[in-house]
């Protein structure tokens, strides 16, 4: 019975090694606060225990000073922890420049994960061994939770906006997937697995019946079919903003105020066009909303990405 | 221990002597003053908890005004600023009778107590008609997210307005004044009952802080109301 | 001394009869008995709820229940345990009980208002009630939106509204008490002379006069989401799902506080009575309440690290949640240093407290470590946040219940409860807990994710040790319940000061006359003074003269 009891999880990404230094970490501090007050308390309650029915406790107190020893001494060891821990998040939420973009999707009760390549697989996710992936991932009804516990990472997946996570595998193998956060009745069961392959075994897998077109090139398809290329376009008499290059810039607004070219704002923009209008033009874009899924969406604004790339 | 603090008092201990004596004191109090002063505090904590209540609404109203200020901005013009407006006027009159009837309580004069919470009854009833007015308004408008079709489109100096943030001031806007005319009707409901014991003569200058601590919730309701106008009825508006 | 304990004297209990006499009553005393017996029966209905998922859990397949049911279970559990058991817990029964008692007063405040805070307790649990026996809701404890709002079949109206009125039965309370505690005290009862019961209570009046009204503003917005899709919660019209965890964790979070404090209240009383001494740092101990109370206002976000907040937000939500941990330390050091040449009686209440102490010491420390970011990321919305708040909220609030329960049995019920009966509850009651969620602490951090009705079978060795401990908890809750219903008709008639402690409610009879207090005392002395007597009662033959 014994070799089915595992007391700790995998640990197969490069932050798990530093989550787990945290963790043992304040595991021991608090074993030693409760050994130190089990011990005092049990101790001292054995030794000064009632010796007759009428006595009375001795008016002695330990020393006033411990006061300040015992509030000083724990918010110092707090905040070791805090700035520590505080390291680990810090480390965990600022996604490497090297990082690969990978898709998700998350809708009641199912994954859905798109590979850069355009692979797309559901409630499974492969991924090559050493590569760094940012897991940009959206819902499609209700909040979600990407979880992989042998990766010691999780976020939220928040309907209408994108959140990321991204992690670095480091050991070959199978771990578990969880959706996180309560989504409904088959909660429990909106999980898969996380492949991690060394990065032949990757290739290969990708290249076996699990080709696909890569989400920008999906996305300049749809440009194309949704007439968006119609205003938005290269020359200078355009109708609508230029894109290329656009992305990651500070864009004025018609009203004065300013928005960072990011994936909400392309997100926003098509979908309610109206909301933050660029500076010198007019509001005539039509909304998409209820016409892309949250695939397109993604693979449209990797295309509009793309367009401010190395090499553009 | 100030020497005003009654219970720190020493001397308070044999007051429930005097106990039959005082005919509106309840059991427990050792004199109309304490009495006085625990109901009054009563009513500031209950106040302090009110202002938690209307401050969930405040804190989602500034956070989407933030987000949307044009929406606001377009939505807000669509509330009648002249019935608003009478609205505040007919409020600050009501606080005025309240006060008024609290200081005829005070003093004795149970008869103009009377007239004057009536006078108060009124005014908040006719409060309550305007905002009835307004509500049709906007349910003929199909402007009640919920119980019509909402509908709106409409461009604001020049900008097409989406419909779902005009949805969301407007759900702000009947959350908020609906819960602000609850407060009013629950309040006109313990005016008709203070009225009912002030014709019965039961308030005493020593002992009035039944109607004191009415009067605090009433002037209460009606500061809600001057914060709601100017958020809700004079955005955008120079 | 001005009651003899000998004589049938007319008492709280048998000064009138019947149900209506106990409906209609004004009496402190007798409604904290109606706030007993009501929670008591909520929680036994959320103790059904938490067997069914501990015998759900036994294995992972999750065949026992519909998952659909099993969300059901799960979310009732949580309601009822937090909302109707918890909250009203300590405060509502003890507190109602012992406050005036501890300040000399012959009631509350305001009497009427506390009977209508129990009507609101009880018509807002029927409510919650009806929609459990009308097919439940499956939304969590904590109703998420947009899940709650837009997607859940379940009664949530029904239940948000019934939460909502029992919220008013705290609010009414903590009122009550405040004004109580400012207004009524005997005459030189000052501040720094109130036992410390009083003081936790006072912090915890003030989390749920300042606390309860925004929870109960949030569920009346999710209420109004739900019927007329205003569309602040809701992405789609262009709300944001997030707002509403701010909105809840506003009040949700200091809510543990005000499920804990008054636990810690019971547990300084019970220490000074049982060691005979004044408790070590009273002010320390009497501040720290009112610390807890405050920081608890400034630390919600750490409920909404992974959420999406900003990494800036996370920083300083995290570094105020840790805090927290400071006056909690304060308290916890300064009980145990109380125990220094002590005269320490191992009676059951004691058992309870030292058991109080253990446990809280673990909840704490682990509430430090899910505030530390770097470990947050990987076990909040696991089993390690489950045990944690069991810790915390049942290991600290039902320990000090049940230890405050027995410390004034006698003077409740002018009866004493069996010995060894109850110290055999005490213990079974600290193993079961620990055998039921010290495992969990090590499933969360194997990833096991909360909420989850089937799991993977590596898991189920440790949840199966999770449901055996919760056997031997059942037991431990079910006994006292027991011999404490035989006690008051069999049980040895009680004194009225049977443990020889110190305090106002000490000096009245067991159990007290219907006005508390024959003569008004008058308190000459500090709290917990073994060496002299510091209480009088003053005749009123003898104040004239």
């Amino acid at each position: 019975m014994w070799q089915n009891l595992p007391l700790f999880p995998d640990s197969a990404s490069t932050l798990a090694g530093q989550v787990d230094g945290i963790y043992l970490f304040s595991v021991a501090i608090a074993l030693i606060f409760s050994a130190l007050i089990a011990v005092m308390v049990i101790t001292l309650a054995i030794k000064y225990r009632r010796r007759h029915p009428d006595q009375i406790g001795s008016e002695e107190h330990p020393p006033e000073i411990l006061e300040l020893v015992w509030s000083v001494v724990p918010l110092g060891i707090m905040l070791v922890m805090f700035f520590w821990g505080a390291r680990v998040f810090v480390t965990a939420r600022t996604v490497p420049a090297n990082a690969v973009e990978y898709h998700a999707v998350a809708k009641r009760w199912m994954w859905k994960f798109q590979h850069p390549s355009g692979a797309r697989e559901i409630n499974e996710l492969h991924v090559p061994v050493g590569q760094t992936i940012v897991m940009k991932m959206t819902s499609e009804d209700v909040i979600h939770d990407f979880f992989v516990p042998a990766f010691r990472t999780k976020y939220d997946i928040v309907p209408g906006r994108y959140t990321t996570v991204w992690f670095q595998a480091t050991k070959v193998g199978e771990y578990h997937l969880f959706c996180a956060e309560y989504c409904g009745a088959e909660h429990s069961r909106m999980g898969g697995r996380v492949v991690v392959m060394s990065p032949r075994d990757y290739e290969e897998w990708l290249t076996h019946g699990n080709a696909g077109v890569a989400p920008a090139a999906s996305g300049a398809e749809l440009f194309g079919t949704l007439a968006c290329n119609t205003c938005h376009k290269s020359d200078s008499a355009a109708r609508a903003p230029k894109l290329d290059g656009a992305y990651g810039t500070q864009v004025t607004m018609v009203d004065g105020t300013t928005a960072k070219f990011d994936d909400d704002y392309i997100r926003e923009s098509i979908l309610n066009p109206q909301a933050k209008v660029v500076s010198g033009f007019q509001p005539i874009m039509p909304t998409f909303k209820g016409q892309i899924s949250e695939d397109q969406l993604l693979q449209l604004i990797t295309y509009v990405k793309s367009l401010s790339g190395p090499g553009k | 221990m100030s020497s005003t603090d009654h219970t720190g008092d020493l001397s308070a201990a044999h007051a429930g002597a005097a106990h039959a004596a005082l005919p509106r004191l309840e059991h427990h109090f050792d004199s109309y003053e304490q009495q006085r002063e625990t109901a009054s505090l009563g009513m500031w904590l209950f106040i302090g908890q009110e202002m938690l209540f209307f401050g969930g609404l405040f804190t989602a109203y500034i956070i989407f005004r933030h987000l949307f200020p044009d929406a606001f901005a377009a939505a807000s013009h669509h509330l009648d600023i002249r019935l608003g407006s009478f609205n505040t006027v007919v409020l600050i009159g009501s606080s005025l009778t309240m006060a008024l009837a609290v200081r005829a309580a005070q003093l004795g004069r149970q008869k103009v107590c009377g007239w004057f919470l009536i006078a108060t009854m009124v005014l908040g009833v006719t409060f309550l008609g305007v905002k009835a007015i307004e509500y049709h308004a906007k349910y003929v408008e199909n402007h009640i997210p919920g119980v019509t079709q909402f509908h709106w489109e409409e461009n604001f100096h020049g900008k097409q307005i989406p419909q779902n943030q005009a949805r969301i001031f407007y759900g702000l806007y009947f959350a908020m004044t609906g819960l602000h005319a609850l407060h009013m009707i629950v309040g006109i409901g313990i005016l008709l009952w203070l009225l009912y014991w002030v014709r019965r003569g039961r308030f005493t200058p020593d002992n009035y802080n039944y109607v004191e601590g009415v009067g605090l919730y009433w002037h209460f309701v009606d500061i809600i109301w001057i914060f709601l106008f100017p958020l809700l009825y004079l955005i955008g508006r120079h | 001394m001005s009651t003899a304990s000998s004589a049938p004297a007319r008492n709280y209990l048998n000064s009138s009869y019947g149900l209506w006499s106990w409906l209609t009553t004004k009496d402190h005393k007798r409604i904290g008995i109606l706030y007993a017996i009501t929670i008591t029966v909520f929680f036994a209905i959320g103790g059904l709820m938490a067997t069914l998922i501990r015998l759900e859990l036994a294995t992972p397949a999750g065949d026992l229940l519909q998952p659909d049911t099993y969300n059901r279970v799960f979310t009732m559990h949580g309601i009822l345990m937090v909302f109707f058991f918890l909250v009203p817990s300590i405060p509502a029964t003890l507190g109602n009980f012992l406050l005036p008692l501890m300040l000399g007063a012959k009631d509350v405040a305001f009497p009427k208002l506390n009977l209508a805070s129990w009507y609101c307790l009880v018509a807002g649990g029927a409510l919650t009630l009806w929609a459990l026996i009308h097919g439940g809701v499956d939304t969590g404890w904590t109703f998420y939106t947009p899940y709650s709002s837009s997607y859940s079949n379940t009664w949530v109206n029904v239940t948000g509204i019934g939460v909502f009125i029992a919220g008013f039965s705290s609010i009414l309370t903590g009122v009550n008490f405040i004004a109580t505690i400012h207004r009524m005290r005997a005459p030189g009862m000052t501040w720094f002379r109130m036992p410390l019961f009083v003081w936790a209570h006072y912090a915890t009046a003030l989390i749920q006069v300042l606390g309860t009204p925004v929870i109960a503003i949030t569920l009346l917005l999710l209420v109004l989401e739900r019927t007329f899709h205003i569309g602040i919660f809701d992405p789609t019209l262009g709300g944001d799902p997030v707002l509403f965890q701010h909105l809840f964790w506003f009040y949700s979070h200091p809510a543990v506080y005000i499920m804990i404090l008054p636990s810690m209240g019971v547990v300084s009383e019970i220490i000074a009575a049982f060691t005979r001494k004044r408790v070590f740092g009273y002010r320390f101990i009497a501040f720290s309440s009112l610390g807890i109370a405050i920081l608890g206002f400034l630390v919600w976000g750490h409920h909404l690290f992974v959420a999406g907040i900003s990494t800036y937000s996370a920083l300083v939500f995290s570094v105020l949640s840790m805090l927290v941990a400071v006056p909690s330390a304060i308290k916890v050091f300064n009980w145990s240093a109380t125990l220094y040449k002590a005269s320490v009686s191992w009676e059951t209440p004691m058992l309870y407290a030292l058991g109080f102490i253990g446990l809280f010491t673990i909840g704490g420390l682990t509430g430090v470590m899910l505030a530390t970011l770097g470990i947050d990321l990987h076990v909040t919305d696991t089993y390690f946040v489950i045990a944690h708040f069991h810790y915390v909220m049942v290991g600290g609030a039902i320990m000090g219940y049940l230890g405050g329960l027995h410390f004034w049995w006698p003077k409740i019920t002018g009866r004493m409860y069996p010995v060894f009966w109850s110290k055999l509850a005490a213990l079974l009651v600290f193993v079961g807990f620990n055998l039921t969620f010290f495992p969990q602490f090590i499933l969360g951090y194997m990833g096991m994710p909360r909420r989850y009705h089937a799991y993977p079978p590596e898991f189920q060795v440790l949840n199966v040790m999770s449901s055996a401990g919760a056997t031997v908890l059942a037991v431990g809750y079910m006994l006292p319940l027991i011999y404490l219903a035989w006690s008051m008709r069999y049980g040895r008639k009680a004194p009225e000061n049977p443990w020889g402690a110190v305090g106002l409610e000490w000096e009245t009879s067991s159990p007290p006359p219907p006005e508390n207090f024959v003569h008004t005392p008058v308190v000459t002395g500090e709290a917990y003074d073994y060496t002299k007597k510091v209480y009088a009662f003053p005749t009123q033959e003898a104040e004239l003269v």
